[in-house]
């Protein structure tokens, strides 16, 4: 009976020593599966950089071998952070200012009038939610735009404007009882 | 002639409140200055405006048109002058806005020439769903969920039972048992052609037990082989799942449909709507609506869609000063934000109750009174304490989904906790979060394919990678942008060029861009 459980905790411990080794070894694979594909899978997938990676899959990997905390995604904000924090088995912490604060979500706009066509936007736009071509006229297909901001600063007639995201109707939600009044 | 039912698990018994409106008749209200039309109101895409501002029109005709397979036409309910196409209140719990078309009537009320009416003996079921779609009918009862759309997919899936459903569960509610008193014929034929249309072999039309008179007024007519059914005046008998649970024996599966049990069940108010539209030529512009509570005279009013529920209340006289307006009934009725907001094809009552103390709210007991009266076998109080602690995995896993609202769990509930705003809170937030991950799926993978394409380009390097480093304290990256002298100057070149033009044409330009840029 001892022996057992003792055994089973062995076992148990191994385990999740082969996790936490999983967890902090080599970078792990790209594709859908892993660690990072999971963290991956928590954050916004705004592609702007904010958490001083070069994109979303990146800070998932930082994250994945230890390199990164989980307060770095502004756009995620404390909901991304409390999700991370659940799937490692760690503490939330608060969103570090450093990266930025938490906003309502927002697009670019681009003032056709000035664009002069000089595809630098285009080239910066992580998800090619802008389209254009050289000496042509440039838009931007809302629908697409994260809010990333990446085009602001390689614009350089300073035609990139930040607006709030289009809020559909369905958008509205019930807020949690007690806030409303009687 | 008619069979009474059992029950359904769960229910609660409740005052009915509508026994001075049963037995007597509809009354006609005043046509309103304004008829104001949202193009959302029910389920499925906004409709989209075929009419223009300063355009007039006559009585019946289309004023928006269908945006989808899901959506319904919408038509005037009096001749008058389109005034405006614009943002307005409509019924909603959070007094959100939507684009409405405002009708101004000219109080001559003139008609376009109704349609000719289809012959049922040569009718088919294409010709009876695409007079049904025309005339812009939703289902009145709930809602709102286009009829047609209903059919074909009841007529796809070769469904062989119609239920009618004059089943008003809600207390006050009683302008289906009116219609039918008033309307029987109507009904009946109503529910001959959706039965041609759905090629169902069977027709049941569900009654009250305490709808005698309505009863009556069927039964004395030719059934045309329906069958009427009693079921108990217990809440929410009319609820579809327990509806199709009493009559059939079946359920409804948790995420599926009536259709999955066989089944597509139409309201009565719809069914006269679809005889007026088949036999009549008419489309769905006006309907039976329930005012009652605290009004002086209640009624049954017979109003056109688009009328402003205050005009309802000022036809009925508001007999208190402090009530609290609920559109639909008041166990799963909305708050009235706005009394300007319009009735639409769903709207079967107007209430004004007394304000509600919901402060006197006390800690769950673990009772368990509301496990025994939930319709939908779930665990009220342990749904509760999960909404409260924001865990919505765990609601979810205890089939939050599968709540219908009806709120007899907080009707029953000791401690006057208000368990039904927690649900939907859960579920609201759960559906958001949802929508975000949805959409981060398609944001990653426009960002994966923009890595295989700067891949094969040949120049991805520092894009995959980056700064991904390991130092969570680094300082910001500057931007890498690919720097040539040609292309500087060329950019210095046309930099200089905007910025004459815009010094030149429009002095004040400039300074605006800028505003906009924050």
């Amino acid at each position: 009976m001892f022996t057992a459980i003792a055994m089973a905790v062995l076992v148990l411990g191994a385990l999740m020593a082969a996790r936490v080794l999983v967890a902090a070894s080599a970078s792990p694979p790209r594709g859908s599966h892993g660690l990072a594909a999971d963290i991956d899978r928590l954050l916004p997938q705004t592609q702007c950089g904010r958490c001083l990676h070069a994109g979303c899959r990146p800070y998932a990997e930082a994250i994945a071998r230890g390199a990164a905390r989980i307060n770095q995604c502004p756009p995620g904000g404390e909901a991304t952070i409390r999700r991370l924090a659940q799937l490692l088995g760690v503490e939330p912490l608060a969103l570090n200012p450093r990266h930025g604060r938490q906003a309502p979500a927002s697009v670019v706009i681009i003032d056709e009038e000035a664009c002069i066509g000089c595809t630098r936007c285009i080239q910066a736009c992580p998800v090619d939610a802008i389209v254009g071509a050289a000496r042509q006229m440039h838009t931007v297909i809302t629908a697409e735009c994260t809010g990333c901001e990446l085009c602001i600063p390689p614009c350089p007639v300073d035609c990139i404007a930040v607006v709030p995201a289009p809020a559909a109707q369905h958008a509205w939600q019930w807020p949690a009882p007690g806030r409303v009044s009687a | 002639m008619s069979t009474v039912l059992r029950g359904f698990h769960g229910g609660v018994r409740l005052p009915r409140s509508k026994e001075t409106l049963q037995g007597t008749g509809s009354r006609s209200v005043a046509l309103p200055p304004l008829l104001i039309y949202p193009l959302q109101a029910h389920v499925g895409t906004p409709a989209r405006p075929v009419v223009g501002v300063g355009q007039k029109v006559r009585r019946d005709e289309l004023l928006a048109a269908p945006s989808s397979y899901v959506s319904q036409a919408i038509h005037a309910g009096t001749s008058g002058v389109i005034v405006e196409i614009a943002a307005r209140a409509v019924i909603h719990p959070g007094g959100v806005t939507d684009t409405c078309i405002v009708l101004r009537a000219d109080g001559e009320d003139r008609r376009l020439t109704p349609a000719p009416a289809l012959d049922l003996g040569r009718a088919t079921p294409e010709g009876l769903l695409a007079r049904i779609a025309e005339a812009g009918i939703v289902g009145m009862g709930g809602a709102g969920f286009p009829s047609h759309v209903k059919l074909r997919e009841g007529l796809l899936n070769a469904v062989r039972l119609l239920i009618i459903n004059a089943v008003e569960c809600e207390p006050y509610i009683a302008c289906d048992e009116c219609m039918i008193r008033e309307r029987a014929a109507d009904v009946l034929l109503g529910a001959r052609i959706l039965r041609q249309a759905l090629r169902a072999s069977q027709c049941v039309i569900a009654l009250e037990d305490d709808m005698q008179q309505a009863r009556a007024a069927l039964s004395r007519r030719d059934l045309a082989g329906a069958q009427i059914v009693r079921v108990p005046a217990i809440y929410p008998a009319g609820g579809e799942r327990q509806l199709i649970r009493m009559i059939t024996g079946a359920e409804v599966p948790a995420h599926g449909l009536p259709i999955d049990a066989g089944v597509v069940m139409h309201n009565a108010a719809t069914a006269a709507a679809v005889a007026d539209a088949v036999a009549g030529g008419l489309p769905l512009t006006e309907r039976l609506v329930t005012v009652a509570g605290a009004v002086r005279t209640p009624a049954n009013l017979r109003v056109r869609i688009g009328t402003p529920i205050a005009h309802l209340l000022d036809a009925c006289g508001r007999s208190a000063a402090d009530a609290r307006v609920i559109v639909g009934g008041p166990m799963m009725g909305t708050r009235l934000i706005d009394e300007p907001a319009p009735v639409v094809k769903t709207t079967n009552c107007v209430l004004r109750l007394p304000a509600a103390a919901e402060d006197c709210t006390m800690p769950c007991i673990r009772c368990g009174d509301c496990v025994e009266v939930c319709p939908a076998q779930l665990q009220p109080q342990a749904l509760y304490e999960l909404a409260r602690a924001g865990d919505w995995d765990g609601a979810s896993d205890l089939h939050l989904f599968d709540c219908i609202e009806c709120g007899a769990c907080a009707y029953v509930c000791p401690s006057r906790l208000p368990l039904v705003h927690y649900y939907r809170h859960a579920k609201s937030e759960i559906e958001a979060l949802e929508l975000a991950q949805r959409r981060a799926a398609e944001l990653r993978s426009r960002y994966e394919a923009r890595l295989r394409r700067l891949a094969q380009a040949g120049d991805a390097a520092a894009e995959a990678e980056g700064q991904a480093g390991s130092d969570v304290d680094a300082a910001p990256a500057p931007a890498a942008v690919p720097d040539r002298a040609a292309m500087r100057a060329e950019i210095a070149a046309a930099v200089a060029r905007t910025k004459a033009r815009r010094t030149a044409n429009t002095p004040a330009a400039a300074g605006e861009d800028e505003d906009g840029a924050r």
